[in-house]
Parts: C-alpha cells; structure tokens; sequence
C-alpha cells in the first residue's frame, strides 16, 4: 500500500507544466489535490513515471467574477469554494454540492480541477458542470482551448483531455433572475461517495438534471418543465449495477431522490 | 525546481521545530513523520485517505499525511499530536476523552483529536449532529462514537460557559 516509485516536479507556472507533461506525455500525471490519484497510486492502480505537483502555481487557484460568468481554478481547493460567498451567492448549486464531498480534511487538500479531471462517474463537480452548462478551459503546448461541460466527460475516468494538455479553470454561466437549482444525493455514510445524486438547474425556459453514480459518466436530462424532466426521468433512466447497489435499487432510489429534489425547483 | 527528480530535497518546519531532509519522492508524509521524525503519534490505518487515522496539520488546515508526500511538504508547516499535545493545545479535549471514556484501543485517538481541534477552532458551539458529520471521516472500531461525541460537546460547552 505504498506509491510506486516516480520522479517528482513541481513546476512554478503553468507554461512548465505544460512543457513537463508535453515532453513526458503519456508517462507524466498531473499531481492536484492528490486525494483520489494518492490512492491509486497506493493500490497500484496507477504508475506513472512522472508526477507534476501543480500545487505551487498559484495562476491556477482562486474564484472569479467575470462579466458573464463565474471562473473557478482548477486548483481552488474544495474547502475555498465551500467558504466562499461569491460561489454561494452565484453558484448556489455548487454550493450546495460542496458539503456531500468527503470529509473538512479531504476537502482542504482536494481540488476542483482534480475531481473533473478524473472524472469520478459518482463524483459530485461533474454533474454540477453539466447541469449548469460550465465551460472548462484546458491549456497545451498550442495554447488554450475551450471546451463545453458536455464534451468533456467521455466516460469511466474519461475526459476530452489530451496527454500533454492542463486543466486550468472552469467558467459558470453567472445565474439569470429567477434561476433556481436543488441538489441532492443518498450515501451509506456522510461523505461517502454517491450510491446515486442529481445536480439540477432551472431557468424561465427549461430545467435540466444531471444524475451521478448512475453509469459511466453523468446523465444529463432536459425538459421544459420539472413534470417533463420527472416524466422523462421514469421512462428513460437507466442506471448501472456497481459495488453499492444492483441497477433495481440505483433505479428506485433515483426515482425517489428525483421527486424530492427537482420540485425545489418549483418551491 | 522542475526536472523531475526520485530524491528529493526538503526544509521544513515540524511542531516549531525546523527540519532538513533528503526523502524518497514517493515517501507520504505519514511515514516521513514516523519513520524520519520518529513522531509515531500519527497513524498509519489504511493508506488510502478513508479512516483519518493519520490526521496531522499542514498550514493550519487538517489534512490526510497518507494522502501527500513529504515532498509536498517541503517549506510547509506541520503540526501532529505530538505537536498539540506538549503545547497543550489539547489539552481540555483529551482529559474529557479520559473522563468519558472516549478511547478504548486509541489507534484512531490522534486523528480524531486533530479532527475534533479543528472544528472546535472554527465552529466553537457544534450540535451533537454537527460534530458526528464533522467525525465522519474518522473511524473509530472501539467506542461507537457516542463518547467521543460527548468529549467534544462537554469540551465545547465549557468554553462556552467560560467565555460568558
């Protein structure tokens, strides 16, 4: 249960890291928060030859407020942005997502950046990306690249990042006057990881759901009213046995976690 | 520094006590503190972040030292059980874990102090659901955590009582 041998970096700026990763590609990871990558390493389920320590670039931390969205670094540690009051006042699903995620010493280490970049089917950032359409914005060797929260999520552990590419931010639309957004998820033990969650948002026009714990990756649904979204939810959820449930039981508590938590958006 | 590197060069500062090191990089800061410091305070349970058994300080913040390599460390400032306990720092919490029978084997006593510490420090009047949330990530196979609840509760009224 130790960490196999590696060569460590930790690179001052983001230009280093991306020169380190670009030169040793396939055989570098990127070392965040290290809360989820320390593990597997410890299990073995992950041996890269390099490991790049992001945690002294401080151009990839901190929340801001742009003119038409709100930028999370993807170094922002969990705790900064469950403290922080400009995440609460614009993004309170985020907000609200925040506490379900590990334990206070998990979340003073592990990062935003770290949780979408792995890409945890049962992790909570990702789905709050989706549902609230986030722009995640990755730097590489060519430069900076944009790409929409539902393009970045390809599956178990897998993302549109390519090896030698950085994830630097995420950038959420800033709320319209009326928006609302409830979140929710069933665990066997606070901070567990979910057996299954739903992170939605609502606007004037159309409520969106994006279930988590379910499959390979977030399940995005949309409708233009949370009685379509519930309907479409009952006929065309189909959530995926893993080790905490068979795929009946993921269904039914699906089912139940969905009425409870998209009629918020109406409350 | 840039080039990666398997040994590693470190400086830093462990219970006010400053301290050079050259470590493996794929040494964790758990058994940096025990092996290196001798610091045996802090445990090692399950190596993989889930039963905070090695809870120590790092800046100020708890954190998981089987989940960071002390090369991570390197300019950091580390507190562990050791650290807050000849500070006396813990020094209420622990004789109410003695008075409410709060440990039985102890293995998970450290971590939970750290743990308990810092929420105390940051939310001085917890409820009972509070603290059993804020405990979730620490195991305790011995005591049902009723005890432990009730140590950290009785410590918290009682600054409360003596702040009035």
């Amino acid at each position: 249960m130790k960490a196999p041998r590696f060569a460590y970096a930790r690179p001052a700026s983001i230009a280093e890291a991306i020169a380190l990763l670009d030169k040793h590609k396939d055989d570098a990871r990127v070392l965040a928060g290290g809360q989820s990558l320390v593990p597997m390493l410890n299990f073995r389920v992950a041996a890269p030859k390099v490991l790049v320590d992001i945690n002294r670039i401080s151009a990839l931390a901190g929340i801001k407020i742009a003119k038409a969205h709100v930028r999370i670094g993807a170094l922002t540690r969990h705790a900064e942005i469950e403290r922080s009051a400009d995440v609460a006042k614009h993004l309170p699903l985020v907000a609200a997502a925040m506490p379900h995620i590990a334990h206070p010493a998990i979340r003073n280490r592990g990062t935003f950046g770290g949780s979408c970049a792995l890409a945890d089917p049962a992790a909570e950032l990702p789905a709050c990306a989706l549902a609230l359409g986030a722009t995640f914005v990755v730097a590489g060797k060519k430069g900076e690249r944009r790409i929409a929260a539902g393009d970045f999520f390809k599956g178990l552990y897998a993302t549109a990042l390519k090896p030698g590419e950085l994830l630097v931010a995420a950038e959420f639309p800033l709320p319209r006057p009326g928006d609302t957004s409830a979140f929710g998820e069933l665990a066997r033990r606070h901070g567990d990881y979910a057996m299954v969650g739903v992170a939605a948002h609502g606007s004037g026009k159309s409520v969106r759901a994006a279930f988590f714990g379910v499959g390979d990756r977030p399940e995005v649904f949309e409708a233009d009213t949370v009685d379509g979204l519930l309907s479409k939810v009952e006929t065309d959820l189909e959530p995926r046995a893993d080790l905490h449930a068979s795929a009946a039981t993921k269904l039914h508590l699906a089912k139940v976690l969905a009425g409870r938590v998209l009629k918020q958006l109406i409350a | 520094m840039s080039a990666p590197l398997e040994t590693v060069e470190i400086a830093l500062i462990v219970n006010g006590e400053r301290v050079k090191r050259s470590v493996p990089a794929r040494l964790n800061l758990a058994d940096f503190l025990r092996h290196e410091l001798e610091l045996t305070g802090t445990h090692v349970g399950c190596e993989h972040g889930v039963c905070g058994a090695c809870t120590v300080r790092v800046d100020g913040e708890i954190v998981r030292s089987c989940l960071m390599f002390a090369a991570q460390a390197d300019g950091c400032k580390v507190d562990t059980i050791e650290g807050l306990s000849d500070s006396r720092e813990i020094e209420e919490l622990q004789s109410a874990f003695v008075l409410t029978n709060a440990l039985q084997c102890g293995f998970c006593t450290p971590g939970v102090l750290m743990a308990a510490q810092a929420l105390l420090r940051d939310e001085p009047n917890p409820s009972r659901e509070r603290i059993r949330e804020y405990l979730s990530g620490n195991y305790c196979r011995c005591t049902g955590y009723q005890a432990i609840v009730d140590a950290i509760e009785a410590v918290a009224k009682a600054r409360a009582a003596r702040s009035k």
